[in-house]
C-alpha cells in the first residue's frame, strides 16, 4: 500500500522548507500577470455603470474611437439591455497607454434610463420593493431542511436562547486585481497570461467562448496575487481583452481597477440568522430552529452553515436568497462556513451561560469529533483558559479582557483531477511538470519537496514547471483546499515510478537486484552492501540519450479529507473608545501530513488574519439612496494591517500521515472565538459583525 | 509623525487633487431620467487640447533613464509602464499597482533613502532624486539581510505585497537598527498584505535587524 513513510525516515517532508519562489518574490523578479509587458502591448480598460439599475438607451463610441492613441473600442452591452448593478460593463477600450485608455472611457457617450433599485436586504424585502429578478418579493424559494422532531426537542429543553446573528457582505480584496494579458500568435492561437486560480479552467472557458479548440489557447500563471475563490473564470474582462487583442492584432493588458475589484469580482454573501435553540439541564443541545437569509447580489448562492460542528438531534432550518442590485457573490475562502460558525459559536456560548456552564465544557459535551476534543485541551492550555473570568464583564478598569473559543471543520481531500510528469534527464536534472497553479499556498515548493525526498536531492535541484497549460498536463482549480491533496499523490507516484526506472539502469552497474537498491543523499546504494554506491550524477549519466519520463496516479491512500479546527482568542476591549484589541489567538488546526510545515503555518496565520478582518473590520457598505458601494477602495474598506495583528500561535495538529488541504479551514473558528471573547470581556453580546467601536459603545450604553 | 508620513504628505497634495476630480463626478452622474456616463465635452477637451509632455531624467537604481512624461504621470507609471527615449521598457515591475491611491504600500520605493508611495508621487517631482526600487535592494546576487530573512521566515504567500514590505522594511531598518515589535508594526503600518503573512514579516524584520 502506498504511503508517505515514517516521519522519522523523512528528510524533507514535514520539515520547515523555504519556498522555492522566495528569491524571485523578495527581489521583485517574480512576474505576475499585472507585470507582463509585451512588445507593442496596448492597455485595456472597461467603462462601467455607476448606476445600479437602468435601461441602456444609447451608446456612442465614435468620440472615443477617434481619440489619438485609441486603437479599439467595443461595446460590452447592447442598447435595450438592462444594467442590474453598479459596475456592470458597458464598453471596453484598448489604447497606447493606460492614461489614454482612461481618457477614452470618458469620451464614450452612454444614455441610461434609470430604474428603481434595491441596495440592501432590508430594502429588497420591504413591501412593494422594486423587483430585482424573477423572484417574488426578491426572495428565492426557501430551501428547507431538518431532522428529528423540533417540537419534542424544545419540550425536552431546560433552557432556550432566541437570537439574530448577522454578517455583512465581505469582498475578496485580491491584491492583484483580476485581469489578463492576451496575445494572439496568429489568427487561431492565443497566449493568455491570467491572474487565475484555475489555469485549465480559464483555458477551457476562453476556448469555448472564442470557439477555438482548447489546445489553441495557452494560459500562463507563473505567479498570481491572491484569489481566495474569486479567480476561477476569465470573466467579462478576459473575453474583452481577447476581443480587443484580436481586433488590434496587438497584445492587450486589461486588469481591473481597485474599485471594479470590489464591485464585480465577487464577494462573500451576507447572512442573517434568526435562531431558537434549546439545551437540556445536563448540557446537551436538543433543538435548533433557524430561519435565515443572505444576499449574493442579483443571483443566488448565499448559503451558510447552521447548525455547525456540534451535534443536535432535532433540527428545522429554512434558508432564502435575497436579490439586491449589487455585484454577484463568488466562492470565498470556506464559502458559508465562517459566517455560520460565528452564529453557532455565539449561540453555544449563550446557551452555556443560560445553563451556568463553562462554554468549553458545553462544547465538549456536544462535539463528537475526537480530534477537536484533543484540540480543546491543547488550545485551552496554550491560551490559559483557566484564567478566563467565569462571569462576563466582571473585570475592573477601563480596559477589560476576555477569552473565547470557536470551532470549524472542512474537507480538503482532493480529487482525481491532475496529471503530472516527473522527468529525470541524463545530466542529472529533474523536472516535475503539472498544470496546477500556486496561489500563494506553496504548492510549487510542496511538489519539489516530494520529488526531492524521493530522489535524495534538495528542493533547489528540482525544476518545478507549473502554471502553464502548454505541456498539456491538466490539474484542477485551486479551490476547496483541494490542491495539495489532488496534486501530491500524483507527483509522489510519478516520482516513485521514475525512481524505479532509474534503478533499472543502475542495477547492472552495482551488480544488485533492483529491489535491493535505495536512495541515499545524492546517491543510490545497495541495501545489503552499503559499500556499493553511485552518485546521482553518475547514475543519471547511464541514461545516455534517454530521458526517464513518468506519469503518476491519484492514489487515494495518500490523501484524506476532513479536518477539524479550534481557535481560542484573548481580547482587550477599551470601554471608553469601544476599540477591540486582540491580544492572542491560538489556532489548533488539524491538517493531516503537512508536506511543508513552514508554509502550512503561513496558511494558518493567514486564515486567522482573514478571520480577524471579517470579525472586526470588513463590510461592504451600500448606500440605499444611490445603490452604490460607498467603500470600494482600500481606505474605507478595511482589511487587517500591522496594528490589528495579535500574537498568533498556529499549531499544526498532525493527526495522520495522509495529505489534506488546509487553505480554507483556519479562517473559520476565528470569528466565534473573538466574538465570544468580546462578550466575556464586557458582558454584552454583539451579534452583528464587524464588531466596530460604535457597536461596542452602543451595546455598553444599552446595558448601562 | 514619522519621516515616511511627512514625505507622503508633501506628495499627496497634487496627486490626490487630480484623483479627487475623478471621484467628484460620482454625484453628477445620478441625474433623474437620463444619465450621461461619458461626456462629449470632456472628449473634445482631451483631443483638442494638446497634452503637454516633457522629457525628464530619472535616476533609478543608479541608472539614468530619459523619459517623456505628462504632468499627470506618476513615478509608479514610469517604473512599470515607462519606455525610455531609446524605446526600451523601464520594466521595473517589482513595485505593484494595488490600490492606486496611497493606501496599501504595494508600490513603496526609496526616494533619497526614504520610503515613498510611487503611486502618489508625480514623475516630475522625482527628478534630481535617488530612486531605489525593490530591484535595487540586493547587491547583485547578494541578497540584502531583510530579503534573506523574508525567505527564511516565509514572510510571503502570494508575494504580491512583498516588494513593498521589503522596501518599507529597509527604510525602517535604515532609521532604526533595533526596532521593537511595536516599532516594526508602526514602520510597516503603511503596507497591506491580504494573505495574512504579517506575523512572519515581523519575525523576518527582527531577524534581519539582528544580522545588520
Amino acid at each position: 500500500m502506498a504511503s508517505w513513510g515514517e516521519a522519522s525516515q523523512s528528510r524533507l517532508i514535514g520539515k520547515r522548507i523555504a519556498r522555492l519562489s522566495g528569491k524571485e518574490k523578495v527581489t521583485g523578479e517574480a512576474k505576475y500577470t499585472y507585470d507582463i509587458n509585451r512588445p507593442g502591448m496596448l492597455y485595456g480598460r472597461i467603462l462601467r455603470s455607476e448606476v445600479p439599475h437602468a435601461n441602456v438607451t444609447a451608446i456612442d463610441l465614435t468620440d472615443a474611437e477617434e481619440m489619438p492613441g485609441v486603437q479599439a473600442v467595443i461595446p460590452l452591452i447592447e442598447v435595450g439591455r438592462k444594467i442590474r448593478y453598479q459596475g456592470q460593463e458597458i464598453a471596453a477600450v484598448a489604447a497606447e497607454t493606460d492614461d489614454i485608455a482612461k481618457d477614452a472611457l470618458r469620451a464614450i457617450y452612454v444614455e441610461l434610463e434609470e430604474l428603481p433599485f434595491v441596495a440592501t436586504e432590508a430594502d429588497a424585502m420591504a413591501e412593494g420593493a422594486p423587483q430585482v429578478r424573477d423572484w417574488e418579493g426578491n426572495r428565492s424559494n426557501p430551501s428547507k431542511g431538518g431532522q428529528g422532531d423540533i417540537e419534542a426537542g424544545f419540550a425536552e429543553a431546560a433552557v432556550t436562547v432566541e437570537a439574530t446573528y448577522h454578517t455583512p457582505v465581505q469582498t475578496h480584496v485580491c491584491l492583484e486585481t483580476h485581469g489578463h494579458v492576451v496575445e494572439w500568435t496568429d489568427e487561431q492561437n492565443l497566449t493568455v497570461w491570467a491572474s487565475t486560480q484555475a489555469v485549465f479552467g480559464v483555458r477551457n472557458d476562453l476556448a469555448r467562448r472564442l470557439e477555438l479548440p482548447a489546445n489553441q489557447v495557452r494560459v500562463i500563471t507563473e505567479h498570481m496575487g491572491g484569489g481566495f475563490g474569486s479567480k476561477f473564470s476569465p470573466g467579462v474582462e478576459g473575453l474583452a481583452a481577447a476581443r480587443l487583442s484580436r481586433m488590434t492584432e496587438r497584445p492587450v493588458k486589461l486588469m481591473l481597477t481597485r474599485k471594479a475589484e470590489h464591485l464585480v469580482a465577487g464577494n462573500r454573501p451576507s447572512m442573517t440568522q434568526h435562531v431558537k435553540a434549546g439545551a437540556t439541564r445536563d448540557g446537551r443541545l436538543i433543538a435548533y430552529d433557524m430561519r435565515g437569509y443572505g444576499t449574493g447580489g442579483t443571483g443566488g448562492g448565499a448559503g451558510f452553515t447552521g447548525p455547525y460542528v456540534y451535534h443536535v438531534p432535532n433540527i428545522r432550518t429554512e434558508r432564502t436568497n435575497i436579490a439586491v442590485n449589487a455585484g454577484s457573490q463568488r466562492a470565498m475562502r470556506a464559502p458559508g462556513h465562517p459566517q455560520g460558525a460565528f452564529a453557532m459559536d455565539s449561540l453555544m456560548d449563550e446557551l452555556a451561560e443560560q445553563l451556568g456552564m463553562n462554554p468549553l465544557e458545553f462544547r465538549r459535551l456536544n462535539d463528537e469529533s475526537e480530534v477537536r476534543q484533543a484540540q480543546y485541551t491543547l488550545g485551552a492550555q496554550e491560551i490559559g483558559w483557566h484564567k478566563r473570568k467565569s462571569v462576563a464583564g466582571s473585570g475592573t478598569g477601563i480596559k477589560k479582557r476576555g477569552m473565547g473559543v470557536g470551532s470549524g471543520q472542512w474537507g480538503g481531500g482532493g480529487g482525481a483531477n491532475t496529471q503530472a510528469r516527473v522527468n529525470i534527464n541524463a545530466d542529472g536534472t529533474v523536472e516535475a511538470i503539472t498544470g496546477t497553479q500556486d496561489i500563494g499556498t506553496g504548492i510549487r515548493t510542496a511538489i519539489a519537496i516530494i520529488v526531492a525526498e524521493e530522489f535524495g536531492l534538495t528542493t533547489e535541484d528540482i525544476i518545478v514547471k507549473i502554471g502553464d497549460s502548454a505541456p498539456g498536463l491538466p490539474s484542477g482549480g485551486s479551490g476547496g483546499s483541494q490542491t495539495t491533496a489532488s496534486v501530491a499523490p500524483v507527483i509522489k507516484t510519478a516520482a516513485a515510478k521514475a525512481k524505479q526506472k532509474l534503478f533499472e539502469h543502475v542495477a547492472p552497474l552495482l551488480q544488485a537486484p533492483v529491489d535491493d537498491l535505495r536512495i541515499g543523499t545524492g546517491t543510490i546504494y545497495v541495501a545489503s552492501d552499503r559499500t556499493k554506491t553511485v552518485t546521482w550524477l553518475h547514475a543519471t549519466g547511464l541514461l545516455g540519450q534517454e530521458t526517464i519520463s513518468e506519469g503518476g496516479e491519484w492514489d487515494r491512500e495518500l490523501r484524506q479529507g476532513g479536518v477539524a479546527g479550534t481557535q481560542f482568542a484573548e481580547v482587550e476591549v477599551d470601554t471608553q473608545t469601544g476599540h477591540v484589541k486582540i491580544l492572542k489567538i491560538v489556532a489548533v488546526q488539524d491538517c493531516g501530513l503537512a508536506i511543508n510545515r513552514l508554509t502550512t503555518e503561513s496558511q494558518i496565520n493567514g486564515g486567522v488574519i482573514m478571520g480577524i478582518g471579517q470579525t472586526l473590520l470588513e463590510e461592504r457598505i451600500m448606500d440605499p439612496m444611490t445603490g452604490r458601494m460607498l467603500n470600494a477602495n482600500l481606505e474605507d474598506y478595511k482589511v487587517p494591517g500591522t496594528y490589528e495583528i495579535p500574537e498568533i500561535k498556529s499549531i499544526v495538529f498532525d493527526t495522520h500521515r495522509k495529505v489534506t488541504g488546509v487553505g480554507e479551514p483556519p479562517c473559520i473558528p476565528t470569528l466565534g472565538a473573538i466574538a465570544n471573547a468580546v462578550y466575556n470581556a464586557i458582558g454584552v453580546r454583539i451579534r452583528e459583525l464587524p464588531i466596530t467601536p460604535d457597536k461596542v459603545l452602543n451595546a455598553l450604553a444599552e446595558k448601562a | 509623525m514619522s519621516d515616511k508620513d511627512k514625505k507622503q504628505d508633501t506628495n499627496i497634495s497634487r496627486r490626490s487633487f487630480i484623483k479627487g476630480v475623478g471621484t467628484g463626478t460620482v454625484a453628477a452622474t445620478v441625474a433623474p431620467a437620463a444619465i450621461l456616463v461619458g461626456d462629449e465635452k470632456t472628449a473634445e477637451a482631451q483631443t483638442d487640447q494638446a497634452i503637454s509632455k516633457a522629457e525628464i531624467q530619472l535616476n533609478i537604481n543608479d541608472t539614468l533613464y530619459e523619459i517623456e512624461v505628462e504632468a499627470r504621470t506618476t513615478l509608479l507609471t514610469v517604473l512599470r509602464d515607462g519606455i525610455d527615449t531609446g524605446g526600451k521598457n523601464v520594466d521595473l515591475t517589482g513595485a505593484k499597482l494595488i490600490c492606486d491611491r496611497g493606501e496599501c504600500g504595494g508600490c513603496t520605493v526609496l526616494v533619497d533613502g526614504k520610503a515613498v508611495y510611487a503611486c502618489m508621487m508625480l514623475a516630475m517631482d522625482a527628478q534630481d532624486k535617488q530612486i531605489t526600487t525593490v530591484e535595487g535592494i540586493a547587491n547583485g546576487d547578494d541578497l540584502h539581510p531583510i530579503q534573506e530573512a523574508f525567505i527564511k521566515h516565509d514572510a510571503m504567500m502570494c508575494g504580491f505585497c512583498t516588494p513593498g514590505f521589503i522596501v518599507s522594511s529597509v527604510a525602517l531598518l535604515n532609521e532604526n537598527r533595533k526596532p521593537t515589535l511595536a516599532e516594526i508594526k508602526e514602520g510597516l503600518s503603511g503596507n497591506t498584505c491580504r494573505c495574512g503573512t504579517y506575523t512572519f514579516i515581523f519575525d523576518a524584520v527582527e531577524t534581519a535587524a539582528e544580522k545588520m
